[in-house]
């Protein structure tokens, strides 16, 4: 496994090896499923809509729609104009969305497309009807990442749809950053839980984790509607989780409506839950509820009594900024050692931030970004480590190093299905992440360790 | 009360539209212009006189489409399988990213101290100012890196979408630093926008691979009966099943391509005496190429299916000649079935009269009617998503397809016959005096003269389309790939992805067989479906009073 790999690190400025992030459309692509009723449109050649509808659903199991410009070398030579119009066209007609969320691709970006002015010329020439609803963002791939993206596309979403009416509204924003289906359910049901009003943007949940009735939806129940979107610029406060995910959006709100924002990481662990909820109380004005008390008294029992299994154990983590720092919080409050993070997302804020995280309990933490898994491989090789954290490309590292225990955290997973239905968000989701750790030790022991080693009881 | 009258079979069937009022329904919600495009990619079939279909044409912008791009077809199918290429894609991060290990060619190294570069992912990862300012700098490097990170025997660069519009020279850049490092380097302009399908992308590699690896290592091979197969990707392992069969019989596979292959294998395969192509779409360029170069024929197999697979060994069998080879061919054939024979007959009985509809790739929505037919299965409707006009009605359309602007900008090789090497063994010699009504050369009848008469052809499947053909049809099973398995089955229909084989596999050949045959088994006998409905939406009132529980201290 991943025979070509030696211990020998070597600085690369060209070449990528085994990238730890991908491109900005698939982000786009994914928080527009995220609004009810909504089709994803990539302007560019066919085959990156592909690709991202290929990742998306291996990702998490449901269909996903969405349209592609299906560019020819015609259209890169004098632009996309009439392959958008045409496609607007066909769209509203046989797939009949509330919305169009238009979305750019390396193609369109170089050629220099101007989206907004495609849109407003088919409009005038009444190409699409006036309650046919089209948006775009452009999400250039060599700019950032697919978590920027995500982040331009809840950007561009206000910036198109969010009003003031000028009357405010005792209703939170909610901004879940980019997580699972499963943990947007799980933000929608604290916040429920803590009796605050709020709207949930976006939210995949009902959409990319539908149930089975014998019948395909096309746009599923979910997703923030519309309507929604247009009342956040009512709402008195957003609580934005995920500042990479989160806080372009936030920003644009508050530029566009007024409405203050609070950042948060996102609620992964104790302490960030903790924020989380106590942002929830203070914007609410709300007590915190007994049964929320009563899920952080069951993860601190857990945390004790796992405790002895995670104490010093050394972390390798890799994956998107948001979750990966959310995530290495979450270890040092157990105990763990973060030994290394590793992000494919540019920006030295990330860097910055593990350190400070990891400043008391493994202050020689290697954090890197704008990096990648090869490069993590290269320093596990030299810095052995008791477990590895992130995606699905991580197991074949572990495999490589002797089967080290894995967990399967962040995007893409498509070798399990678990991360769709189980949420790694709050209290309950940590307690969650501390089975799965504990786990990964366990199996281990169990799979490696001589018969009379092996242990019915903990 | 019962619901049989209209349950039975033949009620059902008095209710299910002709082919072409199916045709009709999925083409009605179409814009006009639309409908006029696809109308000529939807065909209700005659198998005695295939009609003419709008293959290999420009997908509509707007309509959800199977298809991808020329990269995916160039790196993502034909050359990404060669294992031991260090493979770097010049663009940004994300055509890298999803074509890393998300298909399934499986890859043995041959020795120790070998890599499989199939578990890597490399790119230049470009940035903005590549963009603007050009990434020919960056790609030498990224090379140079490469090669002081893993010292391959060659490296491969494919070219992304921006690639071409920035004015990258990639094969500049790879000539100088072959040059520099003295290894075989070499580049595809497979940008995404060239083509209108997968397919452009396969015939710029197949170009590339004869141009820069074909006929560079003159070794002899060993062995009596040499061939190569071509357009096999071994998903699954159904190359190794091929592998398994070929060697019972006696039969040396000096390369497949392109599937679990090494690059030397692909330097040294001129020197086998036969090519058999699988999947025509994606390979018969490199055919036609070597036959010309070297004079070595080449006709059609396929090992999908008992009896392709058996007709496909008796004629290689037949073509050697030879009557050891022909003997053990039958051999090998009747040991093979005594194991598939009891699997059929008993999934038979389960599976007869059932139906199935095929969307997918370029061969395998003809190959897998095979299977379904061993079966006793029905394709009521089938067709490809990226294949050309002969892949449907047969090559003898060839020289009546038209070029169009989209094909006219992919290279058509210049290729002559190689004065010292051609005809070395006596290969087309023997393809002469064998060539007759019974034994074709360079041929492929299609999919369509196999079809059956009155069922429905469709070319690059929408979306919509798919949804009425399961709404009028409801097959029992449906053929696809990963965009539109969960479609599928949120409508009670199982899909079995016949791009990844929703990792089972292989099913190839004869223990192939049987584990489609199983899989079909399973999957058309599954009592998930059943499930949908919850017991309280079914029972009447009555029987609800019924069944309510007695007090039990009563
Ligand atoms: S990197 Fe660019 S060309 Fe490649 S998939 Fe992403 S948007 Fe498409
Ligand atoms: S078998 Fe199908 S998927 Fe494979 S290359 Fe041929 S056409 Fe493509």
């Amino acid at each position: 496994m991943l025979d070509g790999t030696t211990a020998e690190i070597r600085e690369r400025q060209a070449l990528r090896i085994n990238p730890a992030k991908t491109c900005q459309p698939i982000g786009a692509m994914y928080a527009a499923l995220g609004i009810n009723g909504c089709m994803p449109h990539s302007h560019g050649s066919q085959g990156c809509c592909a690709y991202h509808r290929s990742h998306l659903t291996r990702h998490y199991k449901e269909p996903v729609a969405a349209t592609t410009s299906s560019f020819t070398e015609g259209a890169s030579v004098f632009g996309g104009l009439a392959n958008l119009q045409q496609a607007l066209e066909n769209i509203f007609t046989i797939y009949k969305p509330k919305i169009v969320a238009v979305h750019t691709t390396c193609l369109s970006e170089v050629i220099g497309d101007d989206i907004p002015m495609i849109i407003e010329r088919a409009r005038r020439e009444g190409k699409i009807k006036p309650d046919q609803l089209v948006m775009h963002t452009n999400t250039p791939s060599f700019v950032g990442s697919h978590v920027t993206g995500f982040s331009n596309q809840c950007a561009s979403t206000i910036k198109y749809f969010s009003e003031s009416s000028g009357e405010t509204k005792n209703v939170v924003n909610l901004f879940p950053g980019w997580v699972e289906p499963a943990d947007m359910r799980e933000i929608k049901r604290m916040a429920k839980e803590m009796g605050i009003e709020f709207i949930l943007f976006p939210d995949t949940s009902g959409v990319l984790d539908t149930g089975h009735t014998g019948h395909y939806e096309m746009y599923p129940a979910g997703g923030t509607t519309l309507e929604q979107i247009k009342a956040m610029g009512d709402s008195f406060q957003t609580i934005a989780m995920g500042p990479l995910a989160s806080k372009a959006a936030a920003e644009e709100l508050e530029k566009k409506c007024n409405v203050p924002s609070r950042l948060l990481e996102l609620p992964i662990g104790l302490s960030n839950t903790d924020a989380f909820v106590n942002a929830m109380r203070l914007a609410g004005q709300v007590p915190v509820p007994a049964s929320i008390e009563e899920e952080r008294s069951r993860l601190i029992d857990m945390m004790s009594d796992m405790a002895q299994y995670m104490h010093d154990k050394k972390v390798a983590i890799f994956g998107d900024p948001d979750q990966v720092t959310a995530l290495t919080q979450f270890l040092v409050e157990m105990d763990m050692k973060p030994v290394i993070a590793v992000t494919g997302t540019p920006g030295k804020a990330f860097e910055a931030k593990i350190k400070e995280i990891c400043a008391e309990k493994c202050p020689e933490v290697e954090a890197r970004a704008y990096s990648d898994v090869h490069f993590l491989h290269q320093w596990i090789k030299n810095n052995p480590v008791d477990l590895l954290i992130g995606n699905g490309f991580g197991k074949f590292v572990a495999k490589a190093e002797g089967n080290i225990p894995f967990v399967r955290f962040g995007f893409p997973i498509m070798d399990r299905v678990g991360h769709r239905a189980f949420s790694t968000i709050g209290y309950t989701g940590a307690m969650r992440l501390i089975e799965q750790i504990t786990n990964a030790f366990f199996d281990y022991r169990d799979r490696n360790d001589p018969d009379e080693k092996i242990e019915l009881v903990l | 009360m019962s619901d049989e009258a209209t349950d039975s079979p033949q009620a059902h069937e008095g209710l299910v539209p002709s082919a072409a009022e199916a045709r009709e329904q999925m083409l009605e919600i179409y814009p006009k212009k639309t409908r006029r495009k696809r109308e000529k990619q939807m065909l209700v079939n005659d198998p005695g006189s295939p009609g003419e279909i709008g293959a290999n044409s420009r997908t509509v912008p707007g309509i959800i489409t199977q298809r991808g791009c020329s990269y995916a077809g160039c790196k993502g199918v034909v050359i990404g399988p060669i294992y031991d290429i260090l493979h770097i894609t010049h663009g940004p991060i994300g055509c890298g990213w999803y074509s890393w290990l998300s298909r399934r060619n499986m890859t043995r190294i041959r020795k120790a101290g070998e890599t499989n570069f199939l578990q890597y992912s490399m790119s230049t990862d470009m940035q903005e100012e590549q963009i603007v300012f050009g990434g020919e700098k960056k790609l030498a490097l990224a090379i140079q890196e490469a090669y002081d990170e893993f010292h391959p025997k060659a490296i491969s660069i494919y070219a992304t979408c921006p690639v071409g519009l920035i004015g990258d020279d990639i094969h500049k850049v790879c000539r100088e630093m072959k040059q520099k490092l003295g290894i075989n380097i070499f580049g595809f302009s497979c940008e995404g926008y060239k083509g209108v399908s997968q397919s452009a992308g396969h015939h710029i590699a197949n170009n590339g691979v004869f141009k820069h690896m074909i006929g560079l290592d003159d070794t002899p091979v060993e062995g009596k009966y040499k061939i190569n197969i071509l357009g096999e990707y071994n998903i699954g392992g159904d190359a190794w099943e091929i592998d398994r069969i070929l060697a019972l019989c006696g039969i040396k596979i000096i390369g497949t391509l392109s599937g679990g292959v090494s690059y030397d294998d692909i330097t040294n395969c001129h020197m086998a005496d036969l090519n058999v192509v699988m999947c025509h779409r994606s390979i018969n360029y490199m055919a036609e190429m070597m036959e010309k170069k070297f004079g070595i024929p080449w006709f059609k197999v396929n090992f999908i299916g008992i009896n392709g697979t058996k007709k496909s060994l008796r004629k290689i069998a037949k073509y050697f000649g030879d009557k050891e080879l022909i003997d053990r061919v039958e051999e090998v054939i009747a040991k093979e079935m005594s194991e598939v024979r009891p699997v059929v007959e008993d999934v038979k009985t389960r599976t007869s009269g059932k139906t199935a509809a095929l969307f997918v790739g370029g061969s395998r929505a003809h190959h897998y009617q095979d299977l379904f037919e061993d079966m006793g299965m029905k394709v009521i409707s089938a067709g490809y998503e990226f294949a050309h006009r002969d892949d449907y009605e047969g090559r003898d359309v060839l020289p009546h397809i038209k070029m169009d602007a989209d094909t006219r900008n992919i290279e058509e090789l210049e290729v002559e016959q190689d004065p010292a090497r051609f005809n070395l063994r006596g290969t087309a010699d023997r393809k002469a005096a064998l060539q007759s009504e019974e034994f074709s050369f360079s041929d492929y009848e299609g999919m369509m003269r196999q079809m059956g008469k009155d069922t429905l052809v469709i070319d690059d499947i929408s979306h919509h389309e798919m949804e009425k053909l399961i709404e009028i049809y409801k097959p029992d099973v449906i053929g696809s790939g990963i965009k539109d398995k969960y479609i599928i089955e949120k409508m009670g229909v199982p899909c079995k992805q016949l791009h990844s084989y929703d990792y089972g596999g292989p099913y190839a050949g004869f223990k192939g067989a049987i584990n489609f045959y199983k899989e079909i088994d399973r999957m058309t006998s599954t009592k998930v479906w059943k499930y949908i409905h919850a017991p309280w939406h079914d029972a009447a009132p009555a029987a609800e009073a019924a069944a309510a529980p007695e007090p039990v201290n009563a």
